[in-house]
């Protein structure tokens, strides 16, 4: 479904990432995980059209959208949410998620500005479908609200919700569950395992590991911006490479604290 | 109650038309239907502005470019070329359209206060255009522009101009609740907050930003050629340097990103010199103070301020 062959990008001459390839499946879901400064959210800018990359090639289905701006690639079903939260602060929840179904809608500027009763019907079928997609996150109850006074768990819902709305073939997850604490977590989890059951493929980048390794299908490992694994999440766990770069480390820090 | 007016656009519409209908029954003389008529002509240019600054969250400093296209195209259309004016007022506003369409691909590009160059390097080309062209435009002193005529009829005067100006704002006003409560004026005001999330959710940035530009192009023509057929004369002044950040003061004064704002701005830039011709010599610094109050006190603009503040309890 998604495949990124060889992407390679730099930045001042700093290589952010190198020959990384990756092939996801239709309905899989598909974690990237690695330390800090991996090249994880760089890959995804690469994979989302935010950025072009210096090398490689990124295919959606049989198509090369290699340098494809974002806003076409959303046409061709790639959304995504982001690690920074980018909620339109000024809008209501379900408006948030009503622009998230700007492409399944009538976009004649010159009906808009008149407001022809078939404006209003879209308007309306619009608004319900945000309320649906609200509530298929767990959001109920909110869609008036203004998105800047939601919780910050609710926000990260908020933005699966107004990503999903595009009706993606492949939704990118750029660290769902960073911020929340157990409860939304657990939210969060459910979620994602009901959009991958209806058949969207979903690439995540976490850091909560209990997370990744429980939903994952696969796990793709970076570290300073090359592969060093590929595999299942007990194929990935038991990696000697991917202990000694993260989740060694990681552990250790945790025991630490302890 | 308060809370459903300030959100729902169209209650705001509906009021306007009510005071637009009433005002000249109370106002003593005909002094003040000229001074209405020229607050609805400003309220119509910044209407259109709120939309590319309020909404989309883009800046121009060129306005006055648009208005002045608008003005120029009543007076220089009937004098010079035959075109009955009406016919010059919708010609000049699809120029203005135009114009704003064809320099606002490269230019939208721009961000911040880029773009605020940028526009203001086009007002300027436009203005001195409008001042160099002087077998067209009579050069810096202008040129007389005719009056109004439609099937016949002439139009001329404060308590005409008064409902025409009056009108057009109350449906400008309309147009523009329209724009902002359908796709495109989600996507607007999506684009203002985060222009990187409205790109991934599918939203052309470019086009929109463009969509923007043109129609706020457009209002300010009417509103421009408006003036002029009201004045009966056009300078490059018109379409001046000042002339922009006036509009764009009226905008944030008033409140960006509301249609009530951009009246209430243009009321009150409009108005306050009026009444301050009082203290004489000190009108400017009263008005200056009064402008700086106003921003310190209200730093959303008059109308969200104290919308938040009637509608937090």
């Amino acid at each position: 479904m998604l495949a990124a062959s060889n992407i390679g990008i730099s930045f001042g001459g700093l290589n952010a990432l190198t020959d990384v390839s990756l092939k996801v499946e239709r309905g899989e879901i598909f974690a990237i995980i690695g330390p800090n400064g991996a090249g994880k959210t760089t890959l995804f800018n690469i994979i989302s059209g935010l950025y072009a990359p210096s090398s490689g090639r990124v295919s959606l289905g049989a198509e090369d959208v290699t340098g494809l701006p974002p806003h076409l690639l959303a046409r061709r079903g790639l959304s995504r949410t982001f690690q920074n939260l980018q909620i339109f602060f000024r809008m209501s929840a379900a408006e948030n998620v009503m622009v998230g179904r700007h492409l399944h809608e009538q976009r004649n500027v010159l009906a808009h500005l008149f407001t022809l009763p078939s404006v209003l019907r879209q308007n309306r079928a619009t608004r319900d479908a945000a309320e649906e997609l609200l509530a298929f996150v767990g959001l109920t109850d909110v869609g008036g609200r203004a998105a800047g006074t939601l919780p910050y768990g609710a926000l990260r819902r908020l933005e699966i919700a107004r990503a999903f709305a595009t009706e993606p073939k492949v939704l990118l997850l750029d660290e769902p569950a960073a911020g929340c604490n157990p409860v939304e977590t657990a939210e969060i989890d459910a979620v994602i395992q009901k959009i991958a059951a209806r058949g969207v493929t979903v690439v995540l980048v976490e850091h909560d590991m209990k997370l990744v390794m429980k939903i994952s299908h696969r796990i793709h490992v970076l570290d300073q911006g090359r592969t060093i694994a590929e595999g299942t999440a007990a194929e990935v766990r038991a990696n000697q490479a991917v202990i000694e770069a993260y989740l060694g480390k990681h552990g250790q820090r945790e025991a630490a604290r302890a | 109650m308060i809370r459903r007016f300030f959100d729902s656009p169209y209650a705001v519409v509906v009021a306007l038309a009510v005071i637009v209908a009433v005002l000249p029954l109370v106002l003593p003389s005909v002094y003040y239907l000229r001074v209405a008529a020229l607050v609805s002509i400003f309220a119509i240019a910044v209407v259109g502005l709120n939309l590319l600054m309020g909404f989309a969250g883009q800046v121009s400093l060129g306005h006055a470019g648009f208005f002045g296209i608008g003005a120029y195209a009543v007076a220089i259309g009937p004098t010079h070329l035959g075109i009955p004016s009406w016919a010059a007022l919708i010609i000049g506003a699809a120029a203005a359209g135009l114009m704003a369409f064809v320099v606002g691909r490269p230019i939208l590009r721009l961000r911040g206060h880029y773009l605020a160059v940028a526009t203001l390097g086009l007002g300027l080309l436009i203005a001195l255009v409008f001042t160099n062209e002087a077998r067209f435009t009579g050069g810096p002193d202008g040129m007389p522009v005719p009056r109004l005529e439609v099937f016949g009829f002439r139009v001329f005067g404060p308590r005409m101009w008064y409902w025409i100006a009056g009108i057009t704002l109350v449906i400008g006003a309309w147009i523009a609740a329209n724009l902002i409560a359908s796709p495109t004026g989600r996507a607007l005001r999506a684009i203002h907050d985060s222009e990187t999330a409205a790109r991934v959710l599918g939203v052309d940035v470019a086009r929109y930003k463009l969509i923007a530009f043109v129609i706020s192009a457009v209002y300010a023509a009417v509103a421009g050629a408006y003036l002029a057929l009201f004045d009966g004369l056009v300078t490059p002044i018109t379409a001046g340097f000042l002339r922009s950040i006036e509009f764009v003061t009226m905008a944030v004064l008033g409140g960006l990103g509301s249609i009530l704002g951009s009246i209430v701005g243009a009321a009150l830039l409009v108005l306050l010199p009026q009444v301050l011709t009082v203290l004489h010599e000190y009108e400017h610094i009263a008005l200056g103070l009064i402008m700086m109050l106003v921003m310190i006190f209200l730093p959303s603009g008059i109308v969200p301020t104290l919308a938040a503040r009637l509608t937090r309890r």
